[in-house]
């Protein structure tokens, strides 16, 4: 069954400011006609001030969409009906510790009602934009129609191109069959052929021969674009030597030490290894003084 | 959770202790493999046969050589229906309906992608087949029919039977997928002309992990798993010797209950339903009530969600299922309720109560008890409903902009 936190359950269990407000003078009606829950969302606004004094709900849904109602008529009183119009589905969830991927559709349907009961109170009227498609990642929440309306507008042809737009299948990848589907679907709407073999995006140049003092500076860049992370941790790395396929360096600071050494190492290796386009191999200094012992 | 009340023998059943002890030996000193000649192998080896005609008794098959092991009713389904695509190629379409389980309905949409036609024949408002809409497809371009035996969701019986009759007299294969009615009616498939039939363990008191297809003699056939000589060389793979032990004694215990069903487990069900349609309004049994299994009731609720009650009713410890969109974990609702065409403020609300021997009277007034007041707790939270009923003209009063 469904992973509620404890607090949805509450929320659940024991629904806030149920049923209609009493002279409400703002309502909005919202639902999602492909889960079928609907929401009813009454809000009492003090004319002079905009501060809504009392809401209330009403909801035909599941258990994650009652609690999500419940979460925002709670978070709403005594805001104005600006600084309720900031709150976010996000925020929705937040406040419940969390919603499961699958039902984060419920805390868009609250953020919905608030700005169609914001409009009638104004009375304007509220026009929906938002449009739900069937979920196809499971790891970040994210539907076919983002999908789709993303491939259109970027001209994506890969699984990878699509991850690195929407991250939709970033996470454990079983989503990339239903993600080539819609590839397929809308690349051939465009007249194109999906390849699942194709290589996403341009393909890296190989990098032309560099002059040793090329290399070393170039080495020097890259260790300064990672180095921002290693000072976050109070450590830092510093060039020792440059042997041909070996490069020394000194862990310094936290870094220095560190349990997490080896890791960092290796991370510094990966990304010196793109950056330069060639297998290398990042070694702490201490080594370096140890080959020069037996050399000696 | 000990002191519960599980009333979702649909989803699966609890293993018959009888059943667990049975297969326990399995695990331990029986452990040889079933093919090897010398007398560790040897003693699993009779096991096996002994259920295989546990299990061919169940079925009334004919010969204990048309039962194949399998891991479960998706496999069965999965090697049937390839099996016939695969042993008549010239042949391009099937026949389903639009209410099968997804074992058979995601296969055959994919095989849809694949170039294959698929007929998906339609229900009524009851969950019945149109049999003139079915005897109008049957060519020779149809490679197979697969039509459930029963409904798992509302429970509704299709006359298979029948309709394998009219498939022998077209030359089409005709298979089953009988996981939800084995066990619960009886069968006798050698007076019919069912060329296979799918069925599961774990529906029956045995436990998950385990299947059968059961394969007419004379039927061609494809396996889907080649390796070993396993199953006559129709389902390869070093046999799952405890499990089907346990089921050939599941079938055994399921033989003699088949009256049971029919009489105390049906007599537990209709006693629900008239409890809860007595006591609560704006609701109603979905499928066909005249024909379904002895153990399913599936009701729906208006203007309420399945979810939200499910949650209600297993906080008091009652376990059942619901067809609502949420519950699925996709965002469609039932494809059954959607097929019957139950509006939405009912699908969505609707659920299932499905029964075992292992229930009892005592529960069943339980239920009756905690039901009302679940469904009045939540309608009081409906915008579709007010104080004592809907609201008038719910679909006018409370149109939301739906997104």
């Amino acid at each position: 069954m469904w992973d509620y936190s404890e607090k949805v359950q509450e929320h659940f269990f024991n629904p806030r400011n149920a049923g209609a407000v009493e002279n409400a003078n703002g309502v909005g009606d919202v639902g999602s006609l492909s889960c079928g829950d609907a929401l009813r969302l009454t809000l009492d606004v003090e004319p002079d001030t905009e501060i809504i004094l009392d809401a209330g709900f009403q909801t035909f849904g599941c258990g994650s969409a009652i609690a999500s109602s419940s979460a925002l008529t709670e978070i709403i009183k005594g805001m104005t009906i600006d600084e309720a119009l900031k709150v976010s589905n996000q925020d929705i969830a937040d406040y419940l510790d969390g919603l499961p991927p699958e039902k984060m559709h419920c805390s868009v349907m609250g953020r919905e009602a608030l700005q169609a009961a914001v409009a009638n109170y104004k009375g304007e009227e509220w026009k929906d934009d938002h449009q739900e498609g069937a979920l196809v990642c499971k790891c970040f929440a994210i539907d076919e129609i983002l999908i789709e309306d993303t491939i259109r507008a970027n001209n994506l042809s890969t699984v990878e191109e699509v991850s690195n737009y929407t991250k939709a299948g970033g996470g454990c990848s079983s989503c990339h069959e239903g993600i080539e589907e819609v590839l397929a679907r809308v690349m051939q709407e465009r007249g194109e052929t999906f390849d699942p073999n194709a290589v996403a995006g341009e393909i890296k140049k190989p990098v032309s021969k560099l002059t040793n003092i090329q290399r070393i500076k170039r080495i020097e860049e890259l260790l300064e674009e990672i180095r921002p992370n290693l000072q976050r941790d109070h450590g830092d790395v510093e060039l020792v030597e440059v042997d041909g396929r070996n490069i020394y360096v000194k862990m310094i600071g936290a870094c220095s030490g560190c349990q997490m050494a080896a890791t960092t190492l290796g991370g510094i290796q990966q990304h010196l290894a793109e950056g330069l386009s060639e297998f290398i191999q990042v070694l702490p200094a201490e080594q370096l003084s140890l080959r020069e012992a037996i050399e000696a | 959770m000990s002191t519960g009340i599980y009333l979702d023998n649909n989803a699966t059943t609890m293993v018959a202790p009888e059943v667990v002890e049975e297969m326990l030996p399995y695990f331990s000193e029986q452990f040889g493999n079933p093919s090897s000649l010398h007398q560790f192998g040897d003693k699993v080896g009779r096991a096996l046969k002994k259920a295989r005609k546990q299990v061919q008794a169940l079925l009334g098959a004919e010969h204990d050589s048309e039962i194949i092991f399998t891991s479960c009713g998706t496999e069965s389904d999965s090697t049937a229906i390839l099996s016939a695509l695969k042993a008549q190629p010239e042949r391009k379409e099937i026949i389903t309906t639009k209410v099968e389980h997804p074992a058979i309905l995601s296969l055959c949409e994919y095989l849809e992608k694949e170039g294959y036609t698929v007929h998906y024949l339609k229900v009524d408002k009851k969950g019945r087949l149109d049999i003139k809409e079915y005897a109008c497809l049957l060519t020779d371009k149809v490679a197979i029919v697969s039509i459930m035996w029963a409904n798992n969701e509302s429970g509704t019986l299709f006359p298979v039977e029948e309709m394998a009759d009219m498939a022998r007299s077209a030359g089409v294969m005709f298979h089953t997928d009988a996981v939800q009615a084995v066990g619960k009616i009886p069968m006798k498939l050698k007076e019919t002309c069912i060329d296979m039939l799918s069925l599961s363990g774990h529906k029956l008191h045995a436990p998950k992990g385990i299947g059968v297809l059961y394969l007419r003699r004379g039927v061609r056939f494809r396996p889907l798993l080649r390796g070993g000589h396993q199953e006559r060389g129709r389902r390869a793979g070093t046999e799952n010797s405890a499990s089907i032990v346990a089921l050939g004694k599941a079938c055994e215990m399921a033989q003699q209950a088949l009256d049971i069903e029919k009489t105390q487990v049906r007599a537990m069900r209709d006693k629900l339903e008239q409890g809860i349609l007595s006591q609560v309004s704006h609701c109603f049994v979905t499928g066909d009530p005249n024909n379904r299994l002895p153990n399913t009731c599936n009701i729906a609720f208006e203007y309420i969600e399945g979810e939200a009650i499910l949650l209600l009713l297993n906080k008091l410890g009652i376990a059942a299922s619901s067809g609502s969109a949420c519950t699925s974990g996709s965002l469609e609702p039932s494809h059954v309720m959607r097929a019957m065409d139950i509006p939405f403020t009912a699908a969505h609300g609707s659920i299932r109560f499905s029964f075992s021997r292992y229930n009892s009277m005592e529960e069943v007034d339980r239920v009756i008890e905690a039901v009302p007041s679940i469904v009045e707790q939540l309608r009081n939270l409906s915008p579709y409903w007010n104080k004592d009923g809907p609201v008038e003209d719910p679909e006018q009063a409370f149109a939301p902009a739906y997104a």
